[in-house]
């Protein structure tokens, strides 16, 4: 019989991206097939051209050994793919039975809607209150409530990504069952991860894809998940090679006792342990899959959350690059001055009591466009004006003027090219040899390799340090699986 | 203001005209009758200037620099009217009780009071929004309605006049009162609210206050995370002067005009002022510009009534186009300007 659902040969770029290679994919009818990989690795995108978001540059789709053209949601639930996103989709305002009804299109007259979704809830073994406000439900039920707008449609193929990302494990434990169950009344089911444990105990087969490419096609329990981390990672032999670092660490700069953070908001996790400490003079990378604690952790060393528990040292002034930085790093629609000046607060060599010298402000605004290379007309340039790569340039000379103890940075280069990747890099370097402690956080692995010179791993919310020198293979496998004996 | 932001004013005004023209002609008015009665109701003489166009710009202003100013931080305070009333009683009480003070101890004591009252109204929403996340845009509405509920109790109760007749109180103490032009009922008022607008649109340029005012307004997560400020703090701050400034103005409308207090002191000014604040782009100076003009629209509405028998309420037709076209402008240029380097 045919797969229901075959992928072949899908080719995708965004821009000068290549986000998939030729990737081709089979989920069979009645199983669980784990899509892994790292982050960037193309796994939602995949997923995503299945359910019709996405269009392929290239490639085929079958349903059933049919090939299908899927140009949107409504046709992929014509075909009976159901997707589970991974960020809430839900209307905030409606009721849950609205939203369910929303999507799968019923009639609206309350009573009726209601016993539609009562029955599906015990149909599918997800009970839901019809009536209760989205917004209103806690994460779990806010997670079963998208699982099940999903089924509402009569979904034969479901596609979660990654749906345990903002459950807590035992939550995430009783979903994943929920999923298995499903395989009995005839359903399929790909479940995009990069949670090797989950992905070994639910799935039937694996599928692992790194860099838009799939490496890896097999039965879950065929592989041990150290091999499969190891597939993830990319094999010995391509790893970036680590630049030689002048590491003359001086003074400890940052030291962290026992240190618990609190989750910041939705999609945040929290921050369980830490001990560790930076010097003055080090590069050090965190390494963390995304969620997993080291937002709070860096948020906790930039002074902007609270420690719930242990102990936070970290020397002043503290110069904190954000990941967003049209919201959070610059105000887009004033200028650059005014950007420098709003960095350096009541610390700018401009402030003179209560008054502010603009003259002042712009002239050190010119010098550091110069010294900087942020192409862009002149201080009185609004920040939204600007390229990512030059709006991320300014944002670092602004991190910089600060005369920073310690400087931490989230994904410094996110979205950059690779000559501006390439200056920021070079700036990190340069600021530590000036006696900053650097600390960083990069999504892609291979910067973090790079970069630093001493890997922090966060996983689960706990910290590991790792040896200097360690390699991409063994810092990579500290981030997805639990090694016995680690501290 | 520079000629960018002006141009666009002055074609929004001549828009709004030429609405209210055609509305004339379809309802039967000669327009150029009614127009005419209108310029005079508002610049006819000296008399209509100094006596209807300035006076009735100074609650404007006071109030378009106090709503700009919670504006400028991000909070929307919507609640200038309570705070316009919630002024006007204080002062009233104070002006009452102010008998023999030299006149300028006995006007600071009943601005000041004006001032204390209207960061009290807004005290309430600034607890709810800081504590409990209530929004001021909400809460500070509602209490406008508590507000005018207040003075219409003051007028029959506590605060009516001793004869016990009219809804309305005794008149404050002559000391209390601010002097005025001779054979005019131009106020110092006017002074203040010039003045005031010059100190804000210092401290907007000139300060780190300033600039941390307004950087909370035009990007809150910026101004907490690249600068540091206490966005939370500087909102209640900027609030409950928000307030305190609202209240002034009620403050000067009864030591500069009424004299006492009486239901409908406000003819909605707290709501005016809002369009006065955002048709200025929340600039100082430019509120003084049109606050003076929407002051010269409401006085010729009651020369376009008086002269030739067109209701007055007209007049809000000029003022909504006005408003709809400068935004849209705005909107316009910002979309334009959004190109890269």
């Amino acid at each position: 019989m045919a797969p229901v659902l075959e992928l072949r040969g899908i080719t995708k770029h965004f821009g000068p991206v290549q986000a998939l290679r030729g990737a081709d994919f089979i989920l069979e009818e009645g199983e669980i097939h784990a899509l892994l990989g790292e982050n960037g690795a193309g796994k939602s995108t995949l997923m995503g051209i299945a359910f019709g978001l996405i269009r392929p540059d290239a490639g085929q789709i079958l349903v059933r050994g049919n090939p299908q053209q899927i140009r949107g949601p409504l046709d992929a639930r014509q075909l009976g793919i159901g997707m589970v996103h991974q960020h809430f989709t839900s209307v905030p305002a409606l009721t849950a039975a609205e939203n369910i009804g929303l999507t799968a299109g019923w009639s609206v007259s309350p009573g009726k809607l209601y016993r539609r979704v009562r029955d599906l809830g015990e149909q599918t073994g997800l009970p839901i209150d019809p009536a209760v406000r989205a917004e209103d439900l806690p994460a779990v039920l806010k997670q079963r409530l998208e699982v099940l707008k999903a089924l509402a449609t009569d979904a034969r193929i479901l596609l979660l990504d990654e749906p345990s990302s903002v459950l807590s494990p035992a939550e995430a434990e009783s979903l994943l069952t929920r999923i298995q169950s499903f395989r009995t009344r005839g359903m399929s089911a790909v479940l995009i991860t990069h949670k090797l444990d989950e992905a070994t105990r639910v799935a039937d087969r694996v599928t692992v894809l790194r860099r838009g490419e799939v490496v890896h096609t097999g039965p879950a329990s065929a592989e041990p998940p150290a091999r499969l981390a190891a597939l993830m990672i990319g094999a010995p032999g391509w790893a970036p090679q680590r630049a030689s670092h002048s590491a003359s660490a001086g003074e400890v700069r940052v030291r962290a006792q026992g240190l618990a953070v609190e989750r910041s908001g939705p999609g945040g996790a929290p921050l369980r342990e830490a001990t560790f400490s930076a010097r003055s003079g080090e590069v050090v990378g965190i390494a963390a899959v995304e969620g997993n604690g080291q937002r709070e952790l860096l948020r906790a060393l930039a002074g902007l959350l609270r420690p719930s528990r242990g102990e936070l040292d970290v020397s002043t002034p503290v110069s904190f690059v954000p990941e967003d930085r049209t919201s959070e790093a610059l105000i887009g629609e004033f200028t650059l001055a005014e950007n420098l000046a709003l960095s350096q607060g009541q610390g700018g060599a401009w402030v003179r009591g209560p008054w502010l010298d603009w003259g002042a402000v712009e002239r050190r605004t010119e010098e550091l466009l110069g010294e900087f290379s942020v192409r862009a007309p002149g201080p009185g340039t609004p920040a939204i004006a600007l390229s990512g790569g030059n709006q991320q340039r300014m944002v670092l000379a602004a991190a910089l003027e600060r005369q920073p103890a310690v400087l931490v940075a989230e994904n410094p280069t996110r979205g950059l090219d690779i000559k501006a990747t390439a200056e920021i890099h070079a700036r990190l370097r340069e600021a530590a040899k000036q006696g900053v402690a650097v600390l960083f956080h990069s999504s892609d692995l291979d910067e973090v390799v790079e970069l630093a010179d001493r890997v922090l791993v966060v996983r689960e919310g706990r910290v590991i340090e790792l040896p200097e020198g360690a390699t991409r293979q063994e810092i990579g496998a500290r981030m997805l699986v639990e090694v016995s004996g680690a501290s | 203001m520079r000629a960018e932001r002006t141009l666009p004013l002055i074609s929004a005004v001549a828009a709004g005209i030429a609405v209210l023209a055609l509305t004339l002609v379809a309802t039967g008015h000669d327009p150029v009758v009614a127009l005419g009665a209108m310029w005079r109701g508002a610049f006819g003489s000296w008399d209509t200037i100094l006596s209807a166009v300035l006076p009735r710009s100074i609650p404007l202003i006071v109030i378009g620099l106090g709503i700009g100013l919670a504006f400028r931080a991000g909070a929307l305070n919507i609640g200038a009217e309570g705070q316009f009333y919630a002024g006007a009683i204080a002062a009233t009480w104070a002006g009452l009780h102010l008998n023999g003070w030299p006149a300028p101890l006995a006007i600071a004591a009943l601005l000041t009071t004006s001032i204390l009252a209207g960061v009290l109204w807004v005290a309430v929403p600034v607890l709810l929004r800081v504590r409990f996340g209530v929004l001021e845009v909400i809460s500070t509405l509602l209490l406008n309605f508590v507000a005018d509920a207040l003075v219409s109790w003051m007028v029959q109760g506590p605060l009516q006049e001793a004869k016990r007749i009219y809804p309305q109180s005794d008149p404050i103490a002559a000391s209390a009162r601010l002097p005025q032009v001779p054979g005019t009922r131009l106020h110092l008022g006017l002074l203040l609210a010039i003045g005031l607008a010059v100190v804000l649109w210092v401290i907007y340029r000139r300060t780190l206050w300033g600039f941390q005012l307004r950087a909370t307004g035009a990007g809150p997560l910026a101004a907490g995370i690249a600068g540091r400020i206490d966005t939370k703090k500087m909102l209640a701050t900027a609030l409950l002067l928000s307030g305190g400034i609202a209240g002034l103005a009620g403050g000067i409308e009864v030591s500069g005009v009424s004299y006492a207090l009486f239901q409908s002191l406000s003819p909605g000014y707290g709501f005016t002022g809002i369009a006065v604040a955002l048709l200025a782009r929340l600039d100082p100076l430019g509120t003084i510009a049109t606050g003076l003009l929407f002051a010269a629209l409401e006085a010729g509405a009651g020369g376009l009534q008086r002269e030739a028998g067109v209701p007055a309420v007209l007049v809000y037709l000029i003022e909504a186009v006005i408003i709809i076209v400068v935004l849209l402008s705005d909107t316009i240029a910002r979309r334009r300007s959004h190109g890269r380097f």
